[in-house]
């Protein structure tokens, strides 16, 4: 008995074992033949990259010596953990803001739950209590099945998943008011023409509420940004980590808590730049009055 | 011309509406059950890993945690509320320099996050030690729990000047205009005309940002600042106990549930005259 469960642990490891090799060799094509062009126009790191120009040799250089390139990584674990958090809790935000304005009532009240608990906990409560108690679950969960290995969680997706739970509760309200902007006529038109529930939706709503939730969005988008700095906490060598370790290592603390903030600068900076482009063409439709 | 003739007999109610079986219902019961699950499965964790002897040891730890972080947001509040006052100033002024050193300051402290801008003080001015103790000011930065003050004070002065901004510039102008014809002195305007008003509108968004205040507080914990979060980290490294993380969301929750409606009840009272 005892035997046959350690064969089917055993079996389905390798099994995941190839996957994750099959996955892994796919990302290790894409990335070569992308790693050229990529670090060629890095603005960290890259033939202009601000490090490589103002780093010189010293401690700010890309090279062994130098902290600009684990900055330079750390900068774009921020940048790709919030710009995979985002559809993750635009998705959730839309579906609850679906729900919250539904006229079944449980699921009114499942999505005000939902809503009242990520907005009332703490972004690094969340984010601690998904790291950890996840852990604990799967744990739990692998025992169940025969599995007796330490299971870890990868940071990454524990943020993604803590940070993608808080935006998503935030990104509700914001689209339900943009709903409650939307005329009821707006549904019944659509429905007139013939349109089926879906057809409407996408069609008729779903651009009009993308131009009223805009501003909303790009608000949330910030905080979003912001939020991906606690991720630092469970592990992951984000901006904040890697400038932190930098600063332990070398001595130069307000060098490189400095760097941090201005990188996170760059970031809000940069992001308003696109969300005021987005924001002009999505305006383009009203057309001129 | 037609006319009814005899009275139309009564006539039976229309069969009560099928309520179909549809999809939001389901979902709405999935939901809803997840949310029962999950709420079961944590109360009987709570229940059967319920310690007394754990309880005693940290929770009078966590309570005090508890006061430390409501201190600590309080005072950063109220310091902040002051310091905003001149950066309001210096952002409504028509100086073009001033406008640009406040418009700076409020950039910076919106644009980066909490927790960078106290491992800036903390680590950053921190590392300064030789020029602290020179003009005596080291007991100050020495201290997580004065850093992490002056950091959220920083952070939300900058938050509660653009809030403040928004709330006068909303004042319609024609009310300065009225106060101008009534011959009242500009301050004597601001004071009693405008400033009532604007603090109306500013109502809400100041609650908020109380609330915002004291969830981001929990990143003290970070910089070993024993406030609530900080307890029950420390609580958790001693028994690896996932109930401590539990009872501080329980207690978070509580502090900004209370504090949210008890904001909008005070919201409701106070501009009680303006809905219709």
């Amino acid at each position: 008995m005892q035997g046959d469960v350690v064969v089917t642990a055993e079996s389905t490891n390798t099994f995941y074992t190839q996957i994750w090799a099959l996955i892994d060799g796919m990302f290790s094509a894409i990335w070569s033949i992308l790693h050229p062009v990529l670090s060629a126009i890095d603005p960290l790191c890259g033939r202009v990259g601000v490090f490589s120009l103002l780093g010189g040799n010293g401690m700010l250089s890309c090279g062994d010596l130098g902290w600009g390139d684990e900055i330079a990584h750390g900068f774009y674990i921020t940048a790709s953990l919030a710009i995979c958090t985002l559809p993750l809790g635009l998705a959730i935000g839309f579906l609850l803001a679906l729900a919250k304005q539904s006229s079944v009532g449980q699921l009114r009240t499942a999505a005000d739950i939902y809503t009242t608990l990520f907005r009332g906990l703490p972004e690094l409560l969340t984010l601690f209590i998904v790291y950890y108690g996840l852990q604990i679950v799967l744990q739990n969960f692998a025992g169940s099945i025969g599995f007796s290995g330490p299971i870890e969680i990868n940071s990454f997706i524990a943020g993604m998943i803590a940070i993608g739970l808080v935006f998503s509760a935030y990104c509700a309200g914001v689209l339900q008011s943009a709903f409650q902007a939307i005329p009821q006529g707006q549904y019944e038109a659509g429905y007139a023409i013939g349109l089926t529930k879906s057809q409407t939706m996408r069609l008729v709503i779903m651009p009009q509420l993308l131009r009223i939730a805009l501003p909303g969005l790009g608000n949330l988008w910030m905080i979003l940004l912001k939020d991906t700095a606690l991720v630092s906490a469970i592990g992951l060598p984000d901006i904040l980590r890697q400038t932190f370790t930098a600063a332990k290592v070398t001595k130069h603390a307000i060098t490189f808590t400095g760097i941090a903030c201005l990188l996170f600068l760059a970031l809000a900076l940069l992001s308003s730049v696109i969300f005021s482009w987005i924001e002009t063409r999505t305006k383009r439709s009203e057309g001129a009055r | 011309m037609t006319y009814v003739a005899e009275m139309i007999p009564a006539r039976a109610a229309p069969p009560e509406a099928v309520q179909r079986y549809s999809l939001s219902r389901f979902a709405g019961s999935l939901f809803m059950g997840v949310w029962v699950a999950i709420f079961l499965g944590t109360a009987w964790f709570m229940y059967s890993g319920f310690s007394e002897e754990k309880f005693y040891k940290y929770g009078p730890r966590m309570i005090s945690g508890l006061g430390v972080t409501l201190q600590l947001v309080l005072t950063s509040l109220v310091l902040g509320a002051l310091f905003s006052l001149p950066v309001v100033y210096a952002r409504m002024s028509k100086s073009r320099a001033l406008g640009a050193i406040a418009y700076g300051y409020v950039y910076f402290f919106r644009g980066t996050p909490l927790i960078a801008q106290l491992y800036l003080v903390y680590y950053g001015l921190g590392s300064f030690r030789t020029f602290f103790e020179a003009i005596n000011m080291w007991w100050f930065f020495r201290e997580a729990y004065f850093c992490a003050l002056l950091a959220f004070t920083l952070n939300t002065a900058a938050y509660q000047a653009e809030i403040l901004r928004g709330a006068i510039e909303s004042v319609p102008r024609g009310q300065t205009e009225a106060c101008n014809a009534l011959g009242l002195s500009k301050l004597r305007a601001f004071l009693t005309v405008i400033l009532p008003q604007a603090l109306m509108v500013a109502l809400r968004p100041y609650g908020n940002e109380i609330i915002l205040m004291i969830k981001g507080s929990a990143i003290v914990a970070i910089v070993t600042v024993f406030d609530l979060m900080g307890e029950t980290r420390y609580a958790f490294s001693r028994t690896f106990d996932f109930q401590m993380y539990l009872w501080a969301a329980v207690l978070y929750l509580v502090i900004v549930e209370v504090l949210r409606n008890a904001w909008n009840s005070i919201d409701r009272r106070l501009t009680r005259h303006l809905k219709r």
